[in-house]
This record gives C-alpha cells, sequence and structure tokens, in this order.
C-alpha cells in the first residue's frame, strides 16, 4: 500500500479524472499525504506506522502490466464499484441483514479507533485494556439492543418467560454489566501506568459514545422504514461525489485550512446536485420530496464538518487513514465519517417532525401503571375521543 | 456542610435544584481547568468558551426534557414554550451542532491533537458530571426521600470509618429512614400546582411508605421470638441503598484517587477549606445517584401518566381507538370497569 499512500503530483491530477471515485475522501488523503511531508514530525508525538500493502492478490495479478498510477486508478475504481454494489445488494437482502451489517461496521469503526488509541499511546502491555474495551462495546451494545428489541418485538418479548424477565429489569442489568466492567477498571489500576490508562477509558468512553450510539440511532431509523435508511446514505455519498467533480472542474476559492484542497465551488456545486438528487429520486413520493430536500441540505451543508473533523483527528494524531481495511480507500472509519453525524440528524428529525410516539410502547407503559391510574387515563381518552366523535356516545357506565 | 445540608433541605425543590445545579457548574469547572493545567492550554483559541457553550447546551437538552415532563400544565399554557417543548431535541441538537461547527473551525494547524484532547476531556466531564446531576434531580422529582437518603447514606459512609461504616452505618440509616418515611413533606413527589404557581409536597403516599407487617422467616422467628414485624417497605429499600453505597461507593472515590495520581494532583481544588474542592465531595455521590435512578427505574417507579396520557394525545386516531380498546378490555378484566352492555342494533 505504501506505493499507494505517497503519491506524486501527477497522480492526483489522474484522481480527478475518475469520476466513479469517492470524491472528496479521497482527496482529503491526498492533501493530509502532501501536507503531512511539509510539516516533520514534532519529537513529543509518536508516528503511527503504515502498514503493508494488502491489495488483494487477484488485483494485483491483473493489473500488473499497468504502470502504478494507472494501477492506483483501477484499485480505486474497482472497490469503490464493489462497495456501491454491494450496498444495493445488502439493502435487497431485508432489514435483518442491514442490522447485521450495520452492527459489524459499528465493530470494525469502534476496533479501528481504539488500535490508533493503542499505536498512539503504546499501550498494548497495558493489563486488560484490551478486554475492558471490548467489554464496553458489549454492555453498550447490550444496553442499546434490548432497548430496540423491547420497543419493536414487544409482543414476542411478552411471550417468553425468560426474555420478558431481562425486558423487565433491563436497565437495571445493563447498569450492573457496566458497573462490573467500571469496578475491573478501578481494580486494574497499575501504579506506574495511571495517566495512561485514564487515557485509555476516555478514549474507549468517547469512542463508544460516536460510534456505538450513532450506530443504534441508524437502526432506529431503519426502522422507521428502509427508506429513512437509505435516502441519508445515499445523500452523503451523492454529496462526496458531486462536491470532488464540481471542485474539480471549477473549483477556485478555498473552503477551509484544514483540507486545503476543498473550494467553495465544489461545496455550492455539492449542495445543489445533492438537492436535484434527492427531488429526482424521490419523484413519486410526495411529501416525502420534502424531507427529502431538508435531508439533503443536511448532508451538503453539516456533512462535510463531520469529514472535517475526521481530517484533523487524522492530522492531530498523524495518521493517513484510519485503517486499511479497503484497499484504496484507507479504514471503514475513513467511508462513515460523514455518515454518522447525518445519522443523529435524521433520527433527531424523525423524532421532531415525522414520527408520533410508538403506540405498543405506549401501550406497554400503560398495562404498567396502576389501576386507578389507569381508570384515569381511560376516561380522558374516552372524552377526548368522544368529542372527536370516534366513538359513538355510549351510555355511561354505571 | 451538614449544616448547610439540612438548611436547603428545609428550603424545598426548588433550591435544591438550584443548589444541584451550582455543585454541577462548580464540579465542570474544577474538571476542566485540571485539564488546562495539564495541557497548558490556556493558549488554546476558543476553548473555554466552547467547553462552557457545550455546558450550556447538554443543560438545556435535559432541563428542557424535565421541565416537559414535570411541569406539562405550565408549558401547555404559554404558547412560546409550547414551541420550545415540541421541537425541543431539534433545538438541542441544532445548538450542539453549532458548537461542533465551531470547534472544527477553531481547529489551529500546530494544536490539533491538544483540541482534540481537550475536546474529549469536555465530552466526558460532561458525560460524568452533567448527565448524573440531572439523575439526581429526578430523583429528587420522586421524592425528597430519595434525595436525602441516598446522599446521607454516602456521606455516613464516609465519615464513619469503612469496615464500621458496612455494619453499623446501616443502624443509624434504617432508624432515619423510618423518621422520614412519616412525613409527606419528604416522601411525595414534587409536583407543580398550576393553580399556584408552586411546587407541591402533597399527596397519598404510596404503598412505600405505609407501614406494613412482614412475616419473619422461621430461622429469625426463633432466634428473636418476634412473629412479625412493622416496617416500611422503604426501609426495605434503604438497606438495599446502603449496601451499594457501602460496596461499590468507594470504587467511585478509588477512581477519582486514581485520577488525582495520574495527573499528580492532591486535590481536584481548594474551594473548601481542609476539604479540596467540591469534586472531593461529590465523587461517589455521583455513582451513587446513577444507582438510585436506576434503581427506582427499575423497581419502584412505573411511567409517569401524565407523559403517558400526553404520548397517547398525539397519536393518529386509529392507534388511539386501538389503544382504548385494549386498555377497556383490561380494565373490563380486572374488574374495575363494569361489562360491557351489548348496544341492541
Amino acid at each position: 500500500m505504501t506505493e499507494l499512500r505517497h503519491r506524486g503530483a501527477t497522480d492526483k491530477e489522474l484522481q480527478h479524472q475518475n469520476s466513479e471515485d469517492k470524491g472528496s475522501e479521497t482527496e482529503a488523503k491526498e492533501r493530509d499525504g502532501a501536507s503531512d511531508n511539509e510539516t516533520k514530525a514534532d519529537p513529543g508525538v509518536p508516528e503511527v506506522s503504515v502498514t503493508a500493502d494488502d491489495t488483494p492478490e487477484v488485483l494485483n495479478k491483473a493489473l500488473s502490466g499497468l504502470s502504478s498510477r494507472w494501477k492506483n486508478w483501477w484499485v480505486r475504481g474497482i472497490l469503490t464499484l464493489a462497495m456501491i454494489s454491494f450496498f444495493f445488494f445488502i439493502i435487497y437482502l431485508g432489514p435483518m441483514v442491514l442490522m447485521m451489517i450495520v452492527l459489524c461496521v459499528q465493530i470494525k469503526c469502534f476496533h479501528e479507533i481504539i488500535m490508533i488509541g493503542y499505536s498512539v499511546y503504546h499501550s498494548y502491555h497495558l493489563p486488560w485494556f484490551r478486554t475492558l474495551s471490548w467489554y464496553f462495546l458489549l454492555c453498550v451494545n447490550y444496553f442499546f439492543y434490548g432497548e430496540t428489541v423491547t420497543d419493536y418485538f414487544f409482543t414476542l418479548v411478552q411471550r417468553e418467560e425468560p426474555l420478558r424477565i431481562l425486558s423487565k429489569y433491563h436497565r437495571f442489568i445493563s447498569f450492573a454489566l457496566y458497573l462490573t466492567g467500571f469496578c475491573m477498571f478501578v481494580l486494574s489500576l497499575v501504579k506506574k501506568h495511571y495517566r495512561l490508562q485514564f487515557y485509555m477509558f476516555g478514549w474507549t468512553h468517547v469512542t463508544l459514545l460516536i460510534v456505538v450510539t450513532q450506530s443504534h440511532l441508524i437502526i432506529h431509523n431503519l426502522f422507521e422504514g428502509m427508506i429513512w435508511f437509505i435516502v441519508p446514505i445515499s445523500c452523503v455519498i451523492c454529496n462526496d461525489i458531486m462536491a470532488y467533480m464540481f471542485g474539480f472542474f471549477f473549483g477556485r476559492t478555498p473552503l477551509i485550512k484544514l483540507s486545503p484542497k476543498k473550494t467553495w465551488e465544489g461545496f455550492i456545486g455539492g449542495f445543489f446536485s445533492t438537492i436535484v438528487f434527492g427531488i429526482l429520486t424521490t419523484v413519486k413520493l410526495y411529501p416525502f420530496q420534502i424531507h427529502s430536500i431538508a435531508l439533503s441540505s443536511f448532508a451538503s451543508i453539516m456533512g462535510p464538518f463531520g469529514g472535517f473533523f475526521a481530517s484533523g483527528f487524522k492530522r492531530a494524531f498523524k495518521i493517513k487513514d484510519f485503517a486499511n481495511t479497503i484497499p484504496g480507500h484507507g479504514g471503514i472509519m475513513d467511508r462513515f465519517d460523514c455518515q454518522y453525524l447525518m445519522a443523529t440528524f435524521v433520527n433527531v428529525y424523525i423524532a421532531s417532525f415525522i414520527r408520533g410516539p410508538n403506540p405498543s410502547k405506549v401501550i406497554q407503559q400503560l398495562l404498567a401503571l396502576r389501576p386507578d391510574q389507569q381508570l384515569h387515563i381511560f376516561n380522558s381518552l374516552k372524552a377526548h375521543l368522544t368529542e372527536k366523535g370516534l366513538l359513538p356516545a355510549l351510555e355511561e357506565a354505571a | 456542610m451538614i449544616i448547610g445540608f439540612f438548611l436547603i433541605i428545609y428550603l424545598g425543590p426548588i433550591m435544591l435544584i438550584l443548589v444541584v445545579m451550582g455543585v454541577q457548574i462548580k464540579c465542570f469547572h474544577e474538571i476542566i481547568t485540571i485539564g488546562y493545567r495539564v495541557y497548558h492550554s490556556y493558549d488554546l483559541p476558543w476553548f473555554r468558551t466552547l467547553s462552557w457553550y457545550f455546558l450550556i447546551c447538554v443543560n438545556y437538552f435535559f432541563y428542557g426534557e424535565t421541565v416537559a415532563d414535570y411541569f406539562g400544565a405550565l408549558v401547555q399554557r404559554e404558547e412560546p414554550l409550547q414551541f420550545l417543548v415540541r421541537y425541543h431535541r431539534f433545538i438541542s441538537f441544532a445548538l450542539y451542532l453549532a458548537g461542533f461547527c465551531m470547534f472544527v473551525l477553531s481547529l489551529v494547524k500546530k494544536h490539533y491533537r491538544l483540541q482534540f484532547y481537550m475536546f474529549a476531556w469536555t465530552h466526558v466531564t460532561l458525560l460524568i458530571v452533567v448527565t448524573q446531576s440531572h439523575l439526581v434531580i429526578q430523583n429528587l422529582f420522586e421524592g425528597m426521600i430519595w434525595f436525602i437518603v441516598p446522599i446521607s447514606i454516602v456521606i455516613c459512609n464516609d465519615i464513619m470509618a469503612y469496615l464500621f461504616g458496612f455494619f453499623f452505618g446501616r443502624t443509624p440509616l434504617i432508624k432515619f429512614a423510618y423518621l422520614l418515611s412519616q412525613y409527606q413533606y419528604f416522601v411525595c413527589p414534587v409536583e407543580y400546582n398550576s393553580e399556584t404557581n408552586r411546587f407541591a409536597v402533597e399527596c397519598e403516599p404510596s404503598n412505600l411508605f405505609m407501614i406494613q407487617e412482614y412475616t419473619l422467616p422461621a430461622v429469625v422467628q426463633n432466634a428473636v421470638r418476634w412473629k412479625t414485624v412493622n416496617l416500611y417497605p422503604f426501609q426495605i429499600h434503604s438497606i438495599a441503598l446502603s449496601s451499594f453505597a457501602s460496596l461499590i461507593g468507594p470504587f467511585g472515590g478509588f477512581f477519582a484517587s486514581g485520577f488525582k495520581r495520574a495527573f499528580k494532583i492532591k486535590d481536584f481544588a481548594d474551594t473548601i477549606p481542609g476539604h479540596g474542592g467540591i469534586m472531593d465531595r461529590f465523587d461517589c455521590q455521583y455513582l451513587m445517584a446513577t444507582f438510585v435512578h436506576v434503581y427506582i427505574a427499575s423497581f419502584i417507579r412505573g411511567p409517569n401518566p401524565s407523559k403517558v396520557l400526553q404520548q397517547l394525545l398525539v397519536l393518529q386516531p386509529e392507534q388511539q381507538l386501538s389503544i382504548f380498546n385494549t386498555l377497556r378490555n383490561h380494565l373490563r378484566e380486572k374488574g374495575m370497569l363494569p361489562p360491557a352492555v351489548e348496544e341492541a342494533q
């Protein structure tokens, strides 16, 4: 992968011609490379070493005849096509598979970020730490999946006795599990490594906050309807590609010092084309079209900030990419950094403007109330429904 | 400090909320100042502004959720408040995003790493200090006793030696719980009375605070020669709370000690002469507050009826109708409603 990393100026021009490329993300990586070469590592900051080339052998053989820059172009293009096809394929497979995929992506992103933490702090030899990080990941996932399962699989849960107990005391069980991890952390504090261990604890928690909570918001969005999953992701991808295209053809004014090659022209062009894209793909789905305009606007305006945040993070820790999982594109986290902010926005948007409360959850709460409270609510509801004319005027109960 | 504690309890719920908020702000300030000193980041542009801004955002979010829940009647009356409540999540998220964008825009070339550290430091502090102080306030709304007893337990644990506290700390606490359970002021959920525009602490005490007779198991009967014992159920809960405080509470203290050693500081700050900073006094309280909240949510409190009604009224009419029928059948089964008289067709 090293030859793909140290791309010269000519390679960058070639990159611009790749229309299938995932646009501005790769631009960011190249720019990181250029500016990292300029600022030599300061002594206090440890370098994170880049691992060797892991382009699949198959691709290597097939492209062996080409010079390195074309090879690079093709590798990126093929992987982009592969990712987009995979995206359509899993949509075809349905919600359960999507949930599994979201879970896997989340685990991989978590793993990547934790690995960066380890490399930065040389904390491989810390006792317990990897165990604890994975344990916390499990706890938080258990908590969130439990809440989701309880909400949406309510009748199934009520039928099975062990599940019912687990769901009734779910918060308590999750909290107890988390506390166990907390106590293990405190017990694992070793005299010389206090500061390091606290850093890793903080690092783990912030990663959990960013990666895990937001992937659960994605799953919530999914349950609202697959369109709330597909359209936001497509908007972000479209914005990436379009901003890159506009930037290449018309780019003149730099956008932000953090990513020197992003331009205002790319930004604005990406904004308009994403909105058009949103309108065109949902043309039969009015009034959803209005929402798709809102979603596209957010993806174009705020989405890039997620990308800048990730770029800043990579520069801060002097790494090129989060990992080398996808040849030509870096790690999973590189692909998903803009998506996370988008997912949170979609979730808040749905909660604020679209979705009412979940009826089965309301019934669940109703049945947990005391009988006199239930009666009170029953009467209020009856009065409300009678007013609205939904109930025929019933004879008064004696 | 203990005198101050009793004074503010006397002053009532609103004062307590204000005091909790004051404590939270001070703890946040102490921890952030430590971060600054450790990283020598006083010269970073924007950073103090951003930390305080995030504190305000998160507080706005949490207080908004609380206010909407408990001040339902007041909120329905005022038009601007209604708008704020309906779109509360969206507004909070927008405020947070503005802070996030300001952070990204403030990244300065040489100081990336430092800025990310401070960003993470701020967020972890918010997670620990702010969320847990809101859990304290939610506990308070359940009834002042859920606020007073846990805090007293932790203080008691602190004051007495750890081992002694485990055994002897319980007896005075159980008596203390017995004493408090008799008064409505402590036991009733704090509710906002829209007519008088004040917090009212009056209610019919729940079963938890009525004396029940418990039959002792045979083994104990032989030893103690009593057949039954009259207790408030709350006293049993207070045993659970004090067990938690004795066993797990100290881990919160160890965590804070480890933190202080890691960053080579003696105390969090010098606010209280002889005791260090506010955070020094409150480190064990935070874990306790979270536990009490989870405990209440799991074992004591049902859902809040007014909130359920609120949600019901927002649903689609068909959904309301179906829920109405389900509820009617449920109540008939329970015998709360007379059985239906079939209407003649």
